[in-house]
């Protein structure tokens, strides 16, 4: 009986093995050798067309530290961030609480505003090339234009190029906080909110003293997921703006994609992309940490 | 009070009109300059097309390939989608109820994979594809959403999945001998169709709508994506034919918003477990 047992154990094991190991082995040829190759072509002099030139330490960094364009690229990267993040998670919040989960215009807000979600990049980017063309011609110029106001050529000056992509971007995504935050506004104990209605709180402390705390853990989950994304914006660039005008679009998967297909500096690149993954890397630590603590609370 | 409400009631209508608006508008203009010139393109715009040139759609297939690279999108993201799924349901299920040693390791180990950006990676996969001559072929494409964070994410979803199917239904099918790869096959599968089917639409889309992919593996026209596609409609001097890229964006996007309004919930709430990864 026993010797049964451990026969069907092994059995189970056997199986198990066998069913996990082509995404096992996937997994550590497609993900994990990549990673570790990714590291070791930063300490090289490699070039896509001569291949490896040879071991050069800490040449790649070195560059990096000195490259003014690594650095202005980093800091749009950070802008577009900063632009993209606070816009989405404001307003999907602000839509999600405004709206509500039941009522009727939620129901088609929720299709609606999920369109571009499920819509290519590459789409998106091209429409919003065309909404933000300049003269009068651009709607949204156009748009602009009955309010007296004389709109810029949006993709082609500095300062509004950035505008126009974190405004295409946020549109794009919006759709996805929204609904994230629907359906967390939606668990909201109503016990507690009844109980905060009958001891008087007014909309304004109901909405600062007990809706946003309870909806803290997933402001904070959805907006570094919202971080993680603008991070490695890429499509929405290229096609928009082609990092311009003068560089100022440029961002750290753009440049990434430059120096290694463009230039063919692939050591180099994967400095770079050392430097991405590493920030990508940060902000997951932070977002499994806080999920940890969410869940401690839930329980 | 009674006026208070009507004008709160109003504001509401308001504001998702306007929501309405913003997030139609993109499409319609879309729809309706696919089937104008270059020229009114640039001119003032207006809510309808000036001369409906139905020509515009014809010649999208004659500048350029444009249904090679149709097929080319169905076929990689067909491919992608049905080896995500069967992998991921295989290794899913092996992690949620199969015993082995090293189980909960492996699978934090697979995890991984979840937050691993495409971009940091791909410039070695590069180096992979051209030694094993799959560089300018559609190979990476479907590899790549079958095993890098797609395939991850589904196997994630799938486990979850596979831990709720109460243990008797296993217990009823050992007893009737069957094996656990038979009780995978035979029982699991088929009453696990609306998790698989949602994790098999996230793959699609996902493969549907990638572009860095494409633009790094992919050199050769006729090896060509969509999101490839769309950005390559230029006439013999380099000039972008607007009308004709926008006539294609729309022939793009149009499958996929049907797709959406038929499976509508199914869909949004796929992506948002997906977004809360």
């Amino acid at each position: 009986m026993l010797k049964k047992q451990s026969k069907l154990a092994r059995g189970e094991a056997v199986t198990g093995y066998l069913f996990i190991l082509p995404q096992m082995l996937g997994f550590i040829i497609l993900v994990l050798v990549p990673l570790v190759m990714v590291f070791v072509y930063s300490f090289e002099s490699r070039n896509l067309l001569f291949g490896n030139l040879g071991f050069t330490g800490l040449d790649n960094y070195k560059t990096l530290v000195e490259d003014d364009l690594f650095f202005i690229t980093l800091k749009n990267t950070i802008i577009f961030s900063l632009g993209v993040v606070p816009l989405n998670l404001v307003l999907s919040l602000a839509l999600a609480l405004y709206l509500g989960a039941n009522a009727a215009g939620a129901k088609v807000v929720r299709s609606v505003i999920f369109l571009p979600v499920i819509t290519s990049g590459v789409a998106w980017a091209i429409v919003f090339k065309y909404l933000f063309q300049g003269g009068e011609a651009g709607p949204i110029n156009y748009i602009l234009s009955f309010i007296g106001i004389e709109g810029p050529n949006w993709l082609h000056e500095k300062g509004w190029a950035m505008f126009a992509v974190v405004i295409s971007r946020v549109l794009k995504n919006l759709g996805m906080n929204v609904l994230i935050f629907m359906g967390a506004v939606m668990n909201l104990p109503q016990d507690v909110l009844e109980a905060g209605r009958i001891d008087g709180a007014t909309k304004p402390v109901l909405f600062w003293k007990i809706k946003l705390p309870l909806l803290m853990p997933s402001i904070l989950m959805v907006m570094i997921v919202t971080v993680i994304g603008s991070m490695r914006v890429f499509d929405t660039i290229k096609l928009m703006t082609d990092g311009g005008p003068e560089g100022s679009t440029m961002v750290l998967v753009y440049y990434i994609y430059h120096q290694a297909f463009r230039t063919f500096n692939i050591g180099y690149a994967s400095s770079v992309a050392v430097v991405l993954f590493l920030i990508v890397l940060g902000l997951t630590i932070i977002q499994w940490s806080l999920r940890k603590r969410a869940s401690y609370y839930e329980e | 009070m009674k006026s208070n409400k009507v004008v709160n009631k109003t504001i509401y209508y308001i504001v998702v009109a306007a929501i309405v608006i913003v997030f139609i508008y993109p499409f319609w203009w879309m729809v309706t300059n696919s089937l104008n010139s270059i020229n009114e393109i640039f001119s003032k715009p207006s809510l309808l097309p000036k001369s409906w040139m139905w020509h515009n759609y014809i010649e999208i297939f004659q500048v350029q390939p444009f249904a090679r690279h149709y097929l080319n999108t169905l076929a990689v993201a067909l491919l992608g989608t049905l080896g995500n799924v069967f992998i991921s349901a295989l290794s899913g299920y092996a992690f949620a109820r199969l015993r082995f040693p090293g189980r909960s390791g492996l699978f934090i180990l697979l995890l991984t994979a979840l937050m691993m950006p495409i971009e940091v990676t791909i410039v070695p996969m590069y180096f992979m594809m051209n030694s094993i001559g799959a560089n300018d072929t559609l190979v990476p494409l479907i590899l790549i959403p079958v095993f890098c964070s797609q395939g991850a994410f589904s196997a994630f979803m799938l486990r979850q999945h596979f831990i709720t199917v109460p243990k008797e239904l296993e217990e009823a099918a050992r007893l009737d001998g069957l094996r656990p790869a038979g009780i995978f096959f035979r029982i699991m599968l088929p009453i696990s169709v609306p998790v698989l089917s949602s994790a098999a639409i996230l793959a699609f889309l996902s493969v549907w709508n990638m572009y860095l992919e494409p633009l790094v593996f992919v050199s050769s026209l006729d090896k060509f994506t969509l999101p490839l596609s769309l950005s390559n409609f230029n006439d013999t001097y380099g000039l972008p034919q607007w009308n004709l890229q926008l006539a294609a964006t729309t022939l793009s996007v149009i499958p996929v918003m049907i797709f959406y309004l038929i499976f509508q919930n199914k869909i949004s709430d796929a992506m948002v477990s997906s977004g809360m990864k």
